[in-house]
């Protein structure tokens, strides 16, 4: 068992998603318990990964492939997971997605693999995504926090209208909503009633723990 | 004259195969266009699109590179400042549109206002490093709807020098261009004499966005020139390498090319660029990188192989303030930036990945071009008899510091730096603001503006001005617009 956990661990530390798909289909076929193939396999390689990344070893590259890799194994055992009636333990569900106008996507992109990792429930919208959309996804998802990114000084009012849209709907408390991109700042989030910003997605993930656990996140 | 240096990076075979592997792209991946109306419009040209995307031909690009011009020229307000982009000639101009200025009173940056924009546009006017203005920063006290014109309200009434500069929103542009019409008196003048360029920025990889597709075709319409200005970001939003970088970065300049002279033949346009290496530690995207500077060099010499003027963002860094960072940065771009033969280099003032704009910084970074361009002059070589004599007679003389012909020469030879470089012998320093680098640019800053707005638009075209900034501000839900000092009445 153990040989086979290190497996799944070091699946993730090569960023090899097609080992990692492998052996979680492997694992959902014999008599493994499965929350501890993805407690001390998957997510005990990606905390690893994200170890390395903040001693300087790892660069984004390992980071995101690491993280691809944990959602390609638990594409696989989720739902067998919940063949056996079982969950494990959501740490908050949200939808994320690039402003309205805003075509940019690759930090978003980065921010939501690297919180699905970490063990969020993640909805990427893409990019261009209207207020509406956010607001109608997020409460299709029960969504607890909205993440809007933004890379353009001209889309960045986006953001702020999703804000003032939340509030006109009476929605305003819902959710937590957080922001991200390069013109960004701590300053700007404040300004515009944001719950919070985040310089990368490594922060984002520690930003939107912090803010959830505040609000003492859900378990689905 | 001597020969001007000039940096290739490719034998000729290499650039044409670049040049090639950039056309093989855009026939066989092609460009997403998210406009309907430029989608139909190169549809009608015979450009074979299918659903959102245009794959261009050889023939396509090829007729699009024949019929652009080998150069822009742009004319400033009330018959200033002639600027030709293009050939061997090398301009500098601040970077475009930082969302904050660095306030060295308050030791932080923080969200510009109106104050800071005609100041900005007066020190542009004045220091001589700057052939061209652009509309620097994004003014917080009025909408973010109307920004974009406002900048240019205020530029062209604090400056004569043609304007770099862009849109955020299609009305925007609508009033922008009304209002360029205005300064240059009339629609057929401007066409004529255009004093604006428009970047147009697609975004990696080969996609450009409904706003800015549309300002291309607005801008063919109405005989405005435009520079293409894509930002790859090597490592994730292009190819690791830089060849696959500087590849990518062709295909984009050549699809927007394409598109700019299917709506409008023979339209002058600039190959342009303002790429970056992601940094893959920090996730942040560093224009001031070495690896930046060299796809931007390359990009140059690719544009110069074919015929078209080239436009770089260079000269400027991704420092948080104005140290050693920002300074080295700003130098080694500016300084590659004329070996490579850039003919519109972008970016003085401004740091910070490209938000923060400084006053300081655009008075020492004129320092900076002036030196690049003193570099890119290159050597005159002078006949050997004259050598032998001058240096004979400075032996036998004793001296050279009396000759004749050392009068004659030294000021067309040396560059005589302003009095923010430190020359001073010893430990001696006069110049004004003391032994602080960025205390003397601040004293310079001072003294520049205490002259006011030499070259302030009056009269009726003023006026008239106002009244279409006035109007969308209005409509925007700014019921007073900000008071400028020099403006009231």
């Amino acid at each position: 068992m153990d040989q086979f956990l290190k497996k799944c661990e070091d699946s993730v530390l090569a960023g090899d998603a097609d080992t990692a798909f492998a052996l979680a289909s492997e694992a959902i076929g014999g008599e493994i318990d499965i929350l501890q193939v993805i407690e001390s396999g998957f997510v005990s390689g990606i905390r690893e990964v994200g170890r390395l990344w903040e001693e300087g070893e790892y660069f984004l590259p390992e980071l995101v492939m690491g993280a691809e890799a944990v959602k390609k194994a638990l594409s696989v055992l989720e739902p067998a997971l919940a063949g056996q009636e079982l969950s494990r333990e959501v740490r908050g569900v949200g939808v994320i997605g690039t402003v309205q106008g805003d075509i940019h996507d690759i930090g978003k992109t980065l921010v939501g693999t690297m919180l699905s990792a970490s063990g969020f429930e993640v909805y990427d919208l893409g990019t261009d995504v209207s207020p509406a959309r956010f607001i109608s996804e997020a409460e299709a998802r029960e969504a607890d926090f909205i993440g809007a990114s933004a890379l353009l000084t001209t889309t960045m009012p986006g953001q702020r209208a999703l804000i003032e849209m939340l509030a006109q709907k009476g929605c305003r408390e819902d959710f937590l909503v957080v922001v991200g991109g390069a013109p960004c700042s701590e300053d700007w989030a404040e300004s515009i009633g944001a719950a919070g910003y985040a310089t990368d997605a490594v922060a984002a993930v520690e930003l939107i723990g912090r803010l959830l656990d505040g609000k003492g996140g859900r378990t689905p | 004259m001597g020969q001007r240096p000039l940096i290739k990076w490719f034998e000729k075979r290499q650039r044409v195969a670049i040049v090639e592997e950039a056309i093989g792209i855009l026939e066989k991946t092609g460009v997403l266009i998210e406009s309907r109306q430029a989608l139909e419009m190169l549809a009608d040209r015979g450009v074979r699109t299918e659903k959102r995307r245009a794959y261009f031909s050889s023939g396509q690009v090829e007729e699009a590179l024949a019929a652009a011009p080998d150069r822009v020229t742009l004319y400033g307000r009330d018959g200033r400042g002639e600027v030709e982009i293009g050939k061997e000639n090398l301009h500098f101009n601040p970077g475009s549109s930082a969302i904050r200025i660095l306030d060295l009173e308050m030791g932080e940056s923080r969200v510009p206002v109106s104050g800071d924009l005609v100041e900005f546009a007066i020190l542009s006017d004045f220091l001589s490093g700057y052939s061209m203005q652009s509309t620097a920063l994004v003014p917080g006290d009025v909408p973010e709807n109307v920004a974009d014109s406002y900048r240019l309200y205020l530029a062209l009434i604090f400056s004569r020098k043609p304007v770099v500069t862009g849109t955020f929103t299609e009305e925007g542009l609508t009033r922008m261009l009304r209002m360029l019409e205005i300064a240059a008196g009339g629609g057929k003048q401007l066409r004529d004499r255009p004093m604006a360029i428009f970047d147009t920025c697609p975004t990696a990889p080969l996609t450009w966005s409904a706003l800015t597709v549309n300002t291309l075709l607005e801008c063919a319409g109405n005989g405005l020139p435009v520079q293409i200005v894509p930002m790859p970001l090597a490592g994730a939003t292009s190819p690791a390498t830089l060849y696959g970088t500087v590849v990518q970065h062709c295909a984009e300049n050549l699809s927007g090319i394409v598109i700019y002279q299917m709506a409008a033949p023979g339209s002058p346009v600039v190959y342009g660029g303002s790429p970056a290496y992601f940094d893959m530690r920090k996730g942040t995207t560093p224009v001031g990188a070495v690896e930046a500077t060299i796809i931007n060099s390359a990009g140059a010499e690719i544009a110069a192989e074919l015929g078209i003027p080239s436009h770089a963002y260079m000269a400027l860094s991704d420092s948080k303030s104005l140290d050693y960072q920002g300074g080295l940065e700003t130098a080694m771009g500016a300084a590659v930036a004329a070996l490579s033969g850039v003919n519109n280099v972008s970016g003085p003032g401004m740091h910070n990945f490209q938000t923060v704009q400084s006053m300081e910084k655009l008075i020492l970074d004129n320092e900076v071009c002036l030196m690049a361009e003193r570099i890119r002059r290159g050597i005159r070589v002078d006949s050997s008899e004259v050598v032998a004599d001058v240096i004979n007679e400075g032996v036998t003389g004793g001296s050279f510091l009396t000759l004749s012909h050392t009068l004659k020469k030294f000021r067309e030879e040396a560059l005589f730096p302003g009095t923010v470089i430190d020359r001073e012998a010893g430990d001696k320093r006069s110049a004004p603001g003391g032994e602080e680098i960025l205390k003397r640019a601040g004293e310079r800053k001072r003294e520049i503006l205490k002259a006011g707005a030499p070259n302030i638009l009056t009269g009726p075209r003023r006026e008239a001005l106002k009244e279409v900034v006035t109007e969308s501000a209005w409509r925007a839900g700014l019921k007073k617009m900000p008071e400028i000092e020099g403006l009231e009445e």
